[in-house]
């Protein structure tokens, strides 16, 4: 009688970890950060190595705290993946010390308190945004013309590197006169004193739909968005509500008055949409997980994105229209259940 | 006919050419054999042999006294040497006695006699079943005698092998699809269905081949083949029935509330074994494969042949045999030792060599990303389910699903979590179970102490009633009694005074 050690079904390697999974993701964001480097300069760069050692940093020191092991969780990707969502929200020459803020916030309070890894109710970099945003409005905005735009060159590595570690510009680039507004807050100003938006689209910040290289950026993004599609990282549902809610809701505005309401794809391709369409929006722990679930989520996030854009004081709503869609995603999993094999349809 | 697509499901890697590399053998006969009086779900048979009797081949060791339950008969033709009880592996906690039989050859058979099936009636037919000992022969061994006995309008055989490893059935439509096209139409009859659908995966040309011919030759336009497409649990029942009739099988429900029967492919070959040569269950093909197993192969199986009998047949263990399975890699049960005899239900000897083992990967926590739900058969939602199972929500649970889980172990595969999530529902289902007995039992209690209380009641009335009675006639007699005497003595003191 030979004897054999045993073990519960089933008896077949696992498919994929978290890290795998984690690590896609981050690789999906390649094109769109590097998209992102050739408009505005290599400053994306050091908000992101910034970003991710603070969050690496806060991560060790809460799992640490908690007792929990460093080496199961500190390599799961997941704490990076928050750094780098983060960093592509912040203006690339803002103070190091925005990224030290805005990880502690994701972090420490919106990670760890709520139970780290998997048990938290608010997206991270989105808490790391918010709070940035509420905080440090100016630092928040200060963003240096896209490249491209009437000759403008980004600024170089050392320029940038002075730039976000002791907030001086290096002449000829001073913050009064060239800091730049998005073009959401562009067109939000412009249109406060009165310009239709026909006017306001002459302006040299746009380009063929939304902002001019923002636009580029966000095809980058959905490049990358495309890949996790076709590598079935992130469902189907989420990106499909988001983006084809901005377009449903906004087409009738638009085709009623086209000087008052912008071009549907000029919603698509402003601010952060696609990036929170594909990256954000899709993060399983704060979203939903029911097929039905996802497409209102995503949705939602549109809807709120939208009328934060419209009425809200803030110009783009992205991170507190999923913060707020975070609130509901439970409930929302709860009544969307799918029917069960052989369940009466209702 | 285009089956459908059930929802969910994994591609997974056949490994089904290491065994059907190996061909169809007759495993030789052992020293010994360890006839299991529960080879079925239900209760065991009653051994109906003594120690020390000669037997032959076909007779019967073990008698079904309780329903669900078959006879069992014997392999070999041989001396009893010992009646033992054992556990029962493959379910866990149950214990079963056992005909250990010394083989004697030769080994000619005791045959029942050969029935003409277009002739026979439909209980014919089953009682033949029953009397053959045949239960399911996929696994789960349900009595089929027992399953025929409610009408359905289809039968659905099923040769759907979707566990990957497993090559019985393949085997077996390889070598004997005339039989089983024919079992299945004396099936059919005998549960009078109208319609007889034969389900193969499309990763079996081989067995297709043989199927199609066999339907020419024998189906005589009764037998519809259907090339179902290779999707892991394809085979499961529920899935099965959905893919060939689109129908789903209500939730809590029954294959017989659609009218509809499901037989294992074995299981019609049995059949037709048991009713056209009088010949009851007693082997089978079981496959003996995997990377710690030296000569991979199909092997017809006498029943009571031990795991390490057969896998000494099969070349021995590799040096690298790690794991030994009854079953294949996803449902399998992961046998502790090698001393397990075989009955009717086990498909499949697998041995896993080190380098297939799944290496052991720390546990995180779930991410909620959704992937069991997509690939879940039953369509449930793993991910909600495995909170309420650790919360013993098990209110909630049940609602949500917990007991149509099939435990087919397509959720563990996709976790990038590595969280066991099959163990947790099996957990959670046994529980369930317990939970349920146990409010049975509690509501029997309850019944039996109300109408303990009820009785007491009652009797301590009819007592009351009885004294009351007494002590109303006692009385009233007393009296009457009295004056009766005090009458008398009056009158006999007059009578005397007189006197």
């Amino acid at each position: 009688m030979r004897r054999f050690d045993t073990a519960p079904a089933p008896h077949m390697p696992p498919r994929r970890d978290v890290r795998t999974v984690m690590g896609l993701v981050l690789l999906a964001l390649l094109p769109g950060v590097l998209a992102h480097g050739w408009f505005f300069g290599p400053g994306i760069a050091f908000q992101i190595v910034l970003a991710t050692a603070f969050a690496l940093g806060f991560e060790a020191l809460a799992l640490w705290l908690r007792g929990k092991p460093l080496n199961t969780f500190l390599g799961d990707l997941s704490a990076p993946l928050t750094a780098v969502l983060f960093a592509l929200c912040v203006p690339p020459l803002a103070p190091w010390w925005l990224a030290a803020i805005g990880m502690a916030a994701a972090i420490l309070l919106a990670k760890h308190l709520y139970g780290g890894l998997g048990h938290n109710l608010f997206n991270p970099a989105m808490v790391g945004v918010a709070v940035v945003i509420l905080c440090f409005p100016r630092e928040f905005t200060q963003w240096l013309p896209p490249r491209g735009l009437e000759g403008a060159v980004p600024p170089g590595f050392g320029d940038s590197l002075r730039a976000v570690l002791t907030g001086e510009l290096p002449p000829p680039w001073r913050w009064d006169s060239l800091a730049q507004a998005t073009p959401l807050d562009t067109v939000r100003t412009l249109a406060q004193q009165g310009q239709t938006l026909s006017e306001i689209r002459e302006h040299s910040l746009f380009g063929d739909f939304g902002g001019r290289g923002w636009e580029w950026i966000a095809n980058f993004y959905a490049i990358g968005g495309l890949f996790l599609l076709w590598k079935r990282i992130i469902p189907w549902q989420v990106p499909v509500a988001t983006l084809g809610t901005v377009i449903l809701l906004s087409l009738p505005f638009w085709a009623m008055d086209p000087d008052l309401h912008p071009f549907p794809l000029q919603h698509v391709f402003s601010g952060g949409l696609v990036l929170a369409a594909f990256f954000i929006a899709t993060d399983p722990v704060t979203g939903c997980t029911t097929p039905r679930g996802r497409l209102i989520f995503g949705a939602g996030v549109a809807v709120l994105t939208l009328a934060i854009r419209r009425w809200g004081g803030y110009p783009d709503g992205v991170a507190f229209a999923v913060l707020l869609m975070n609130c509901v995603a439970p409930w929302l999993d709860l009544h969307t259940r799918p029917r069960i094999l052989g369940e009466k349809r209702p | 006919m285009r089956p459908h697509r059930f929802h969910g499901g994994l591609k997974l890697d056949g490994h089904k050419a290491e065994s059907a590399a190996g061909g169809l053998h007759h495993a030789a006969m052992p020293e010994q054999l360890r006839v299991s009086m529960l080879q079925h779900a239900g209760y065991p048979a009653r051994p109906c042999v003594t120690e020390g009797q000669w037997v032959r081949r076909g007779q019967r060791l073990g008698v079904a006294e309780q329903a669900p339950g078959v006879d069992v008969h014997s392999p070999c033709a041989g001396q009893v040497t010992e009646l033992r009880e054992e556990d029962v592996p493959q379910w866990p906690g149950m214990r079963a006695l056992h005909v250990l039989i010394r083989p004697e050859p030769p080994h000619d058979t005791v045959r029942l006699p050969a029935l003409d099936w277009k002739q026979a009636t439909p209980e014919a037919l089953r009682a033949r079943i029953h009397e053959a000992g045949l239960a399911g022969l996929g696994g789960a061994g349900f009595p089929t005698a027992g399953k025929l006995a409610a009408g359905r309008e289809r039968l659905i055989l099923n040769g759907a092998e979707c566990e990957p490893w497993i090559a019985c059935d393949d085997a077996l439509l390889r070598a004997h699809a005339a039989e089983v096209v024919l079992g299945g139409r004396m099936l059919a009859r005998a549960v009078g269905a109208g319609r007889i659908q034969l389900a193969v995966e499309d990763s079996m040309p081989a067995a297709l081949a043989a199927c199609r011919e066999a339907i020419t030759l024998h189906g005589e336009g009764e037998v519809e083949l259907v090339v179902v497409p290779t999707i892991y649990p394809e085979g499961g029942e529920r899935q099965l029935i959905f893919a060939v009739t689109g129908q789903e099988v209500p939730r809590g429900g029954l294959p017989r509330d659609i009218g509809v029967i499901v037989l294992n492919v074995a299981t019609a070959r049995a059949g037709w074994r048991a009713v056209a040569h009088g010949e009851p269950l007693m082997e089978r093909i079981v496959t003996v494969t995997g990377g710690g197993v030296v000569r991979p192969g199909n092997y017809v199986v006498p029943t009571g042949m031990t795991v390490a009998q057969l896998v000494h047949q099969a070349g021995g263990y590799t040096p690298d045999a790690a794991r030994l399975l009854l079953g294949g890699p996803m449902m399998g049960i992961a046998l502790p030792h090698d001393d397990v005899p075989l009955g009717k239900t086990h498909n499949c000897v697998l041995v896993l060599s080190a380098a297939q083992l799944p290496e052991a990967r720390p546990e995180m926590p779930c991410i909620r990303c959704g992937d069991c739900a997509s690939v879940c058969p039953s369509r449930l939602l793993p991910q909600m389910l495995l909170r309420q199972v650790r919360g013993q929500q098990y209110e909630a649970a049940t609602e949500q699903g917990l007991p149509d889980c099939i435990e087919c172990g397509c959720c563990d595969l996709v976790c990038p979590s590595h969280i066991p999530l099959t163990a947790h529902f099996r957990h959670g289902k046994a529980e369930l179970r317990r939970r349920a007995d146990e409010a049975e039992a509690a509501a029997a209690a309850r019944e039996r102490y109300e109408a303990r209380g009820q009785r007491l009641a009652r009797e301590a009335a009819e007592r009351e009633a009885r004294l009351a009675a007494r002590k109303a006639a006692t009385s009233a007699d007393a009296v009457a009694a009295a004056i009766e005497r005090a009458r008398a003595r009056k009158a006999g003191k007059g009578e005397g005074g007189e006197a």
